[in-house]
């Protein structure tokens, strides 16, 4: 399978590889996929005042277009509200990948772990569950 | 001097041996003849040729030429095996029984069988890869026709027990087919011994040319089958079509150097296998699919736990090899034949098959040692999964959100 420029990018240099200590400040972690369907990707954001997202973290077990997606991902949400931050959706994420139609779900697999990292962060702050 | 990328799949194809296709370029330009042309001397010269090679495919399985059936290749004189053996002995009964670690041109093949009426038991192997034979003859019926076992797997290298299986068809009444495209060359085989009733021959699995296959029909006892090309009659009736005789040529050949050349060759073939896993070894959570003593040299399948394949395949590009087989790596599914074999999905996800040849050197192998530390090092500093059992967590206990 031939892989996109910017797949290959981002697969060779991922951007933001890492995990923050699950329980400081302000950190909330979303994981999504099963190791049975080959993919399974880990999103850490870091939450500051005013709900801006200062700082974001991934890990992924996955396909090339899979790591490329949760890589973006890291990128994007830095410096957005999580309010913006679920704005981001799979076909943005698509399109600026160029993925082809087998690689979509690696697009809304990262979209879903946007969700989910958010999700956990209203949670961990007593918010009422949105989005 | 290294050239990339380093070619580790030869259970895909192998190039063509240049010494055999030095024999087929002058049946494409100058010994064009039609092998079936009995009125001249360029039919003559192409008939002498085409025989002389159905000696030495013989020769190279201990059977007799006239018991070699020219084929396109082995997925061809798989469906001629068992479409033909069904339908002629259809009467007899219409049971069939195979493995479900077939390669695909066996087991699409039964399932077409099965839209025209005949029963099919697919059976599970063992965790080793093996079929187990008590299970084998239980799974025998009365109204059993075929059974059909690979010789040696295409994805793990395994080595079926041919002849203790060909014993209990024997015995039961029951024809069996093996699909031999990747054991030629690779293991002896004896027919003379063997009880075979019909075995599948593909030339460029064995340094010859894609394209090229033959099947070999037992004559005693003998067995019958129906056609599943009709034409001129070629091939005394079993497949019509006029024989492309540089083909032919070139598996000949191919068959031959195999025959003279496979007892070294599968020695340092060895070697270098035995050089591949040690130096794999000592990285951690690396696991041989299939069994290792009951496998042929050539084969390598590993699972690197924790590290996806596709993601593993594109860290090493500088490696020719595959995940899974070469027709199944288009598709997202993990392989069926580790399925089969009980691996858990994240391991069936995990593997790689490397599968070394006639022109594999030393000095590749080393590359390929130190490239896969490296990038599986950084894969599994990119793994979640890898992280969750460094920190303690058994992933079986995780509750994971599917999608």
């Amino acid at each position: 399978m031939a892989y996109s420029v910017k797949v290959l990018d981002h697969y060779e240099n991922p951007r933001n590889v890492g995990s923050f200590a699950k329980d400081d400040e302000g950190v909330a972690t979303g994981m999504v996929g099963a190791p049975a369907c080959g993919d399974v990707m880990k999103l850490q954001i870091k939450v500051g005042k005013g709900g801006v997202i200062e700082d974001a973290k991934f890990k992924t077990y996955g396909c090339g277009s899979a790591i490329a997606s949760s890589s973006l991902v890291t990128e994007w949400v830095k410096g957005k509200t999580i309010e913006q931050a679920l704005d981001i959706k799979n076909t943005q994420i698509a399109d600026e990948l160029a993925l082809p139609p087998v690689k979509i779900h690696c697009s809304i697999l990262a979209e879903d772990a946007i969700k989910a990292a958010v999700a956990d962060y209203r949670k961990r702050h007593g918010e009422a569950a949105a989005g | 001097m290294l050239r990339l990328p380093i070619y580790l799949d030869y259970s895909a194809t192998t190039p063509v041996d240049p010494r055999v296709a030095a024999q087929m370029m002058p049946y494409l330009v100058e010994k064009f003849g039609n092998p079936a042309s009995r009125s001249h001397s360029f039919g003559w010269e192409a008939e002498a040729a085409v025989e002389t090679a159905r000696e030495e495919v013989a020769r190279l399985v201990n059977a007799d030429a006239k018991e070699i059936v020219w084929t396109s290749g082995a997925t061809e004189s798989n469906n001629l095996a068992l479409k033909g053996a069904a339908q002629f002995y259809a009467g007899k009964g219409k049971h069939i029984v195979t493995l479900k670690t077939e390669h695909k041109a066996v087991l699409d093949t039964c399932r077409e069988l099965e839209r025209q009426g005949f029963s099919v038991s697919y059976l599970d192997v063992r965790e080793d890869g093996l079929l187990d034979l008590a299970a084998f003859a239980a799974a025998l019926r009365p109204d059993t026709i075929l059974a059909s076992v690979m010789f040696v797997n295409n994805e793990i290298g395994v080595i079926q027990p041919i002849a203790e299986i060909g014993e209990i068809c024997r015995a039961r009444g029951v024809l069996l087919h093996v699909d031999a495209a990747q054991a030629t060359g690779k293991l002896p085989i004896d027919l003379a011994q063997l009880h075979v009733d019909l075995m599948s021959f593909s030339a460029h699995k064995t340094y010859g040319p894609k394209g090229i296959g033959a099947l070999y029909v037992r004559r005693k006892p003998r067995v019958r089958l129906a056609a599943q090309m009709h034409g001129g009659g070629h091939e005394r009736g079993f497949r019509s079509g006029t024989l492309p005789t540089h083909q032919i040529v070139g598996m000949g050949e191919a068959f031959r150097l195999a025959r003279l050349e496979m007892g070294s060759e599968n020695e340092r073939i060895r070697m270098l296998r035995d050089r591949l896993l040690a130096g794999l070894s000592d990285i951690e959570h690396v696991y041989v699919n299939g069994d290792l003593e009951q496998r042929v040299p050539h084969n390598l399948n590993l699972s690197f736990a924790y590290v996806e394949g596709e993601s593993l395949l594109m860290a090493v590009k500088d490696l020719a090899v595959s995940s899974g087989s070469a027709c199944t790596s288009a598709s997202l599914e993990p392989s069926y034949v580790l399925r089969a074999l009980g691996r858990e999905d994240e391991l069936a996800h995990s593997s790689i098959r490397f599968t070394l040849g006639r022109f594999t050197t030393e000095e590749e192998v080393d590359y390929a040692i130190n490239l896969l530390h490296a990038k599986i090092g950084k894969l599994r500093e990119l793994s979640p999964l890898w992280e969750m059992v460094q920190e303690g967590i058994d992933l079986n206990t995780v509750q994971w959100a599917a999608h």
